[in-house]
């Protein structure tokens, strides 16, 4: 909302020095949000004044037609002679009064204006159009005063066009519609500054008559609780609207249509009542006020038909819907260059419908934007009075006698409201008698009023003002107050929150991170410390990326939670993995010149509950049962939280110390495998196994199990995904999801012996098709107690060895804990461990 | 080999002569001196104290003397003998440690060489400071509470006091959930927890809530579709706006340091009542200390409590939530949110190891 000070000033008595810092802090402090203060006062600089055109002399020969003028700007000058300046613009005779800025002037945006020679003449100074003023975007034209302006030549012209003043631009919370007019604007600042207010909308009003204005049937007294309406009649259509009404609707940002349109406007930012204007000569019998038919048609003043829906309210003629009610006129009826005969309209809608119908067909009008925030069912009387004096006094004609007035409007309920309620919900002491006053500001009435409490405050209890309770009845335009936490507000808010106190409050000793918290730490801080750079990626992907990861078509990943209003329709669905950003995040630093990368994210993926359907509609009054709450709950997404890493380029660069190592399938499978530690698992309830899963290389390709359940993936991805991706070749990847890993044990100590060890190295002989990991479970199986650590050091194949076979050497490590092993007893631990991975693999001793 | 005394040999008897084993301890000193390392100290051992140098011939000759001699030339021979040990083992610790003092100048290297052998991995630095306004507040006694990010609108809006018809449900800029019907959204603030965190615990309840949020936000400069909040929340008995200030102003010390306080604006949240923005001053902020918005807060709405079975007449609670991405972003003088998003490791290095 954009209003200026000097129009709030009709009706608060501002001081008349007040400093806009001021005027801006207690807006804030009141809690209206201030966008913009413009002093207009400051944005033209130096000599800006009226000039009369006194004479034009055509320029020709240049590419576009140019006036040398005459113009008298009184003494302004200093001569008194006329100014001479040439000017581009033809919307001017002479005899016109126009707005001239004189050299030395600085017009907004800095640009400074002198005398200068143009065209063959000297120019000194220029006639200026609105938008050179900083005034709008009209810049057709010079601005020509209206003849209704008084204002002679060398006068100031900032006060003429309106550059006196100071213009706010205010942010209104959804819940106050009241301030989204001047007279609630100025109710603030009344509070504000502690001034009394003349509030517009106690202006006397004649009530309803017998006859009404025009016959009118409400068939829907919900969404339409009162439906007032007047007739002038005679009216000059070519009256047009005076320039002050222009400037006002125009700091609005409303255009100016034509004199009954501009006055509904104007009535709607002065009180706050959205009105409609008809011109009556264009209805076709009786008006109906009522629900749409599903499906009626009606064209709205924007030219656009529109299809209603059967929750939108519409004021119908015997030819149909004429407007769609609260939210826009239709063309049928609209006031237009003839009108001679006005209906004004001042209703009052439900402001949920309106809502609705403001939503469904997209149509954010002024109108619609404070019936949906509350507008008070006590104004079309007086909006109508307003409207009709208006119009009669600027264009004429004779306002009807009657006045329609269909009222269903229920009257409020008080609220009761205990008198210490404040004070407890606050924790600043607010006696009763101050709650009172406080309430009554706002326009409340307060049963025990603050009267009755300064004669006999016993009465409530004095400061506590426990136990009682005051029935309060909030004023009409504050539908937003319905509970008594509401009125704790206004209480709070008109004292001051900066009243407010510092208390911290004790909390109960708490439990601390929860171990699926401190799993997800230990795993991020474990990747990091390896290298691999924490990244955030926006969990939005195409439905392509399936077929890019070369995902097969029963796929778990492949079913999606779409979005019905996705930012990009390129990627309306949500991520089944956390591959596809995070791919896109390392082509990104690719992009940028970064070849060796090693990235995880840590974040949640969504997998839809298919055929779940819609969850059952619940209300707000209660709590839901946990059935009620878990049938809905049932409908939401899973949403496990994975980890995902994927690198490429070197691991270990290369350097002064010597060469790089490329990152490779093992360092993903690494990565896998320091996850699952960090998060606490023992290395003998994990499992690497073979497998062929997208998007990695079949043959490069773990699966990961922990007590035999599948928990992620690691290894080199597919070649045809990197080539489908464009990424690097050999790049690799794993994810796992952590959700699905079991809390991790209490790990018992093991037995640190003191005795030597006894170390023995073993080269195997098997099959390459021999799992290594399979191996070492055979020798540990084996080897028995005595064996404290297998570690394979090396891996060979060769002719010698016979095609498809190769060698696994380890190193064997045994050790008792209660005594130095003799040599035949770590030999014989070895043979039993070897016995074992012969018997299971065929495996040879190398050598034996 | 043994060496036989027998018969007498005057130029074998000639080595106890005073003079001779003099100059003996004399050529050894000279011989040791001139050595400058220990191996060519130690192979000069041999021919001044092995079994053939003059003091060990020497020795020999002892028993061909007549006894009276005999107790003479031994203490002749042994003081001889010792002195060239003595300046053997001198020269040797000499040597040695000159040795020492050698190689460590040798060894010598430069220790300015880079070492980034390992390049550095980071966290996030909307992780780290989500963990560190975790602990804050853990420390304090609260609970880390979560939810997810797709979740029914009525737990999102419904519970929370926004009706489907309300203005505000529309100022959120809502990510829904396919098909038209379907109950579901993207969460558009960590409210969602205030919800599920009542339907699931009793009071007291003491809770913050780091997560990630969504709104239709076309991405620029200072707006993303994802961003991150955290939200607290309390509900006790007793609980005051009073003690909605102190929390607050605890936690803008911790994270905009000790000269910090924050400064209320009334406001209007459907789910809080009476209901504030709060903005916090930042004494080191880039471009001057100054006020900056931080994010809104209030007393729990009744409404709320009820729906989410706590009775309002019992307990009372505040609730407050301020975006992650910009805390960070005033504290680190980000410019441009699109940084935390877009996984450039120049970002995450650069801020992600600190708290």
């Amino acid at each position: 909302m954009r209003v200026s000070v000097s129009w709030l000033r009709e009706y608060v008595d501002l001081p008349a020095d007040l400093p806009t810092g001021d005027l801006e802090q207690a807006l804030v402090d009141l809690g209206i949000e201030v966008e913009s203060v413009v002093d207009l006062r400051a944005t033209v600089t130096g000599q800006l004044v009226v000039g009369e055109v006194r004479e034009i002399e055509e320029l020709t020969g240049f590419k576009k037609p140019i006036r040398f003028c005459r113009v008298d700007v009184g003494d302004a000058n200093g001569t008194g002679e006329p100014q001479e300046i040439v000017c581009g613009a033809r919307n001017f005779d002479t005899g016109d009064r126009v707005v001239v800025i004189l050299p030395g002037g600085v017009l907004p945006g800095g640009f400074a204006i002198g005398a200068r020679k143009t065209y063959g003449h000297n120019s000194n100074g220029m006639i200026c159009s609105a938008k050179e003023l900083g005034l709008g975007d009209d810049h057709s034209g010079i601005i020509v005063l209206p003849p209704d302006v008084a204002a002679k030549p060398g006068d100031d012209a900032r006060p003429v066009v309106g550059l006196d003043d100071v213009v706010l631009e205010l942010e209104i919370t959804p819940d106050r519609g009241y301030a989204l007019s001047l007279r609630g604007l100025a109710r603030e600042l009344s509070h504000a500054f502690d001034l009394p207010l003349r509030d517009p909308a106690l202006a006397p009003a004649p009530t309803g008559t017998q006859t009404p204005a025009y016959p009118v049937d409400v068939r829907d007294p919900v969404g339409c609780d009162r439906f007032a309406a007047r007739l002038v009649r005679g009216v000059d259509p070519t009256a047009p609207t005076p320039s002050w009404m222009q400037q006002r609707l125009v700091t609005a940002g409303i255009r100016s249509i034509s004199l009954p349109v501009d006055i509904t406007n104007y009535v709607m930012l002065e009180l706050g009542q959205p009105m409609h204007a008809f011109d009556a000569d264009r209805i076709v019998g009786p008006l109906v006020v009522r629900r749409a038919e599903p499906g009626e048609k009606l064209t709205t003043l924007d030219g656009v038909q529109r299809v209603l829906a059967g929750d939108d309210m519409v004021i119908c003629d015997d030819s149909g819907p004429i407007s769609l009610a609260a939210v826009m006129g239709g063309e049928t009826s609209e006031v237009v260059d003839g009108t001679t005969t006005v209906l004004f309209e001042a209703a009052h809608w439900d402001p949920a419908m309106v809502g609705r119908t403001a939503r469904r067909h997209k149509l954010f009008s002024e109108a619609a934007k404070r019936w949906e925030r509350g507008v008070d069912p006590a104004l079309p009387l007086v909006a109508l009075e307003r409207a009709v004096r208006l119009l009669t006094e600027h264009g004429g004609g004779t306002a009807g006698a009657e006045i329609l007035d269909i009222d269903h409007v229920r009257p409020r309920t008080p609220i009761s409201l205990p008198a210490d309620l404040p004070t407890r919900r606050v924790g600043v002491e607010y006696p009763p008698p101050r709650v009172v006053a406080l309430l009554e500001r706002v326009g409340c009435t307060v049963a025990q009023g603050a009267d009755r409490l300064a004669e006999d405050p016993g009465a409530v209890g004095v400061a506590s003002g426990a136990g009682v309770a005051l029935s309060v009845t909030p004023p009409t335009w504050r539908p937003d107050l319905t509970d008594p936490a509401d009125l704790v507000e206004e209480v709070v808010r008109l004292d001051g929150y900066d009243r407010v106190p510092s208390v911290l409050p004790t909390a109960p000793p708490g439990r601390g991170l929860t171990p699926r918290q401190r799993r997800r730490r230990a795993v991020a801080g474990s990747l990091a410390e390896r290298g691999y750079v924490e990244v955030l990626a926006h969990p939005f992907v195409s439905p392509e990326l399936a077929d890019l990861l070369g995902l097969p078509a029963d796929d778990p990943r492949r079913p999606a939670v779409r979005l019905a209003n996705p930012l990009s329709e390129e990627e309306p669905l949500l991520r089944t993995t956390l591959l596809g950003p995070l791919l896109g995040i390392l082509k990104r630093n690719l992009g940028r010149g970064h070849r060796d990368l090693a990235l995880y994210e840590i974040g949640a993926v969504f997998h839809p509950r298919l055929g779940a359907g819609s969850p059952p509609a619940m209300g707000v009054d209660r709590r839901p049962t946990d059935e009620e709450f878990a049938a809905a709950d049932a409908v939401v997404p899973a949403q496990p939280v994975h980890v995902a890493a994927v690198l490429t380029g070197d691991l270990d660069p290369a350097g002064w110390w010597g060469a790089g190592r490329p990152a490779g399938w093992a360092d993903a499978i690494e990565a896998a495998r320091d996850v699952l530690d960090a998060v606490g698992i023992p290395g003998e309830r994990v499992e690497v196994r073979a497998a062929g899963y997208a998007p990695w290389h079949p043959g490069r390709c773990a699966e990961l199990r922990v007590d035999g359940t599948v928990v992620g993936h690691a290894g080199e991805l597919h070649p045809a995904v990197v080539a489908a991706l464009e990424l690097p070749r050999r790049t690799c990847a794993m994810e796992l999801d952590l959700d699905v890993l079991p809390p991790a044990p209490v790990t018992p100590a093991p037995t640190v012996s003191g005795f030597p060890p006894a170390l023995i190295d073993v080269a195997l002989l098997v099959d390459e098709s021999v799992p290594a990991e399979q191996v070492r479970r055979a020798l540990e199986a084996g080897a028995g107690e005595l064996l404290e650590d297998v570690r394979l050091f090396d891996v060979y194949s060769g002719e010698q060895l016979g095609a498809g076979r190769r060698s696994l050497a380890y190193k064997l490590t045994f050790r008792a804990p209660d005594r130095t092993l003799t040599v035949e007893e770590a030999v014989a631990a070895r043979d039993a461990a070897v016995a074992v991975a012969a018997e299971r693999f065929g495996a040879t001793l190398r050598g034996a | 080999m043994t060496y036989r005394n027998d018969p007498y040999d005057p130029k074998q008897v000639a080595l106890l002569d005073p003079a001779a084993l003099a100059e003996a301890v004399a050529d050894a000193t000279k011989a040791f001196t001139a050595a400058t390392d220990p191996d060519a100290l130690a192979a000069l051992r041999p021919a001044h104290l092995g079994d053939r140098s003059p003091v060990s011939l020497a020795r020999r000759e002892i028993g061909a003397l007549p006894p009276a001699a005999k107790s003479d030339a031994g203490k002749r021979v042994n003081e001889a003998r010792r002195a060239i040990e003595t300046a053997y083992a001198d020269r040797a610790e000499v040597v040695e440690r000159e040795q020492a003092e050698r190689v460590l100048v040798e060894e010598r290297v430069d220790v300015t060489l880079p070492f980034d052998r390992r390049p550095r991995g980071a966290r996030h630095p909307l992780s780290t400071l989500m963990e560190s306004i975790s602990d804050l507040f853990v420390g304090m006694g609260y609970e880390v509470a979560e939810g997810p990010e797709v979740d029914l609108e009525w737990v999102n809006f419904d519970a929370l006091n926004i009706p489907a018809d309300h203005p505000a449900r529309g100022l959120m800029d809502t990510f829904h959930i396919a098909p038209e019907g379907s109950g579901l959204v993207l969460r558009t603030h960590t409210s969602t927890v205030q919800t599920r965190t009542m339907l699931s615990r009793t009071p007291p309840i003491y809770v913050i809530v780091p997560g990630r949020v969504y709104r239709t936000d076309e991405i620029d400069a200072t707006h993303s579709p994802v961003f991150h909040q955290a939200e607290g929340l309390v509900v006790d008995k007793g609980i005051t706006m009073a003690h909605l200030r102190g929390t607050l102003d605890h936690f803008a010390r911790a994270m905009f340091g000790p000269e910090a306080k924050t400064r209320w604006r009334p406001h209007y949240f459907p789910f809080t009542e009476p209901s504030a923005e709060f903005d916090v001053w930042f004494p080191e902020h880039r471009d001057g200390p100054q006020w900056v918005e931080w994010g809104g807060c209030g007393m729990v709405n009744p409404r709320v409590l009820r729906a989410c079975g706590v009775d309002p007449e019992v307990y009372s609670g505040f609730a407050f939530g301020m975006g992650i991405d910009r805390t960070l972003m005033v504290r680190h003088g980000v410019s441009d949110i699109r940084h935390l998003f877009e996984g450039d490791v120049r970002f995450s290095r650069a801020l992600g190891t600190g708290a």
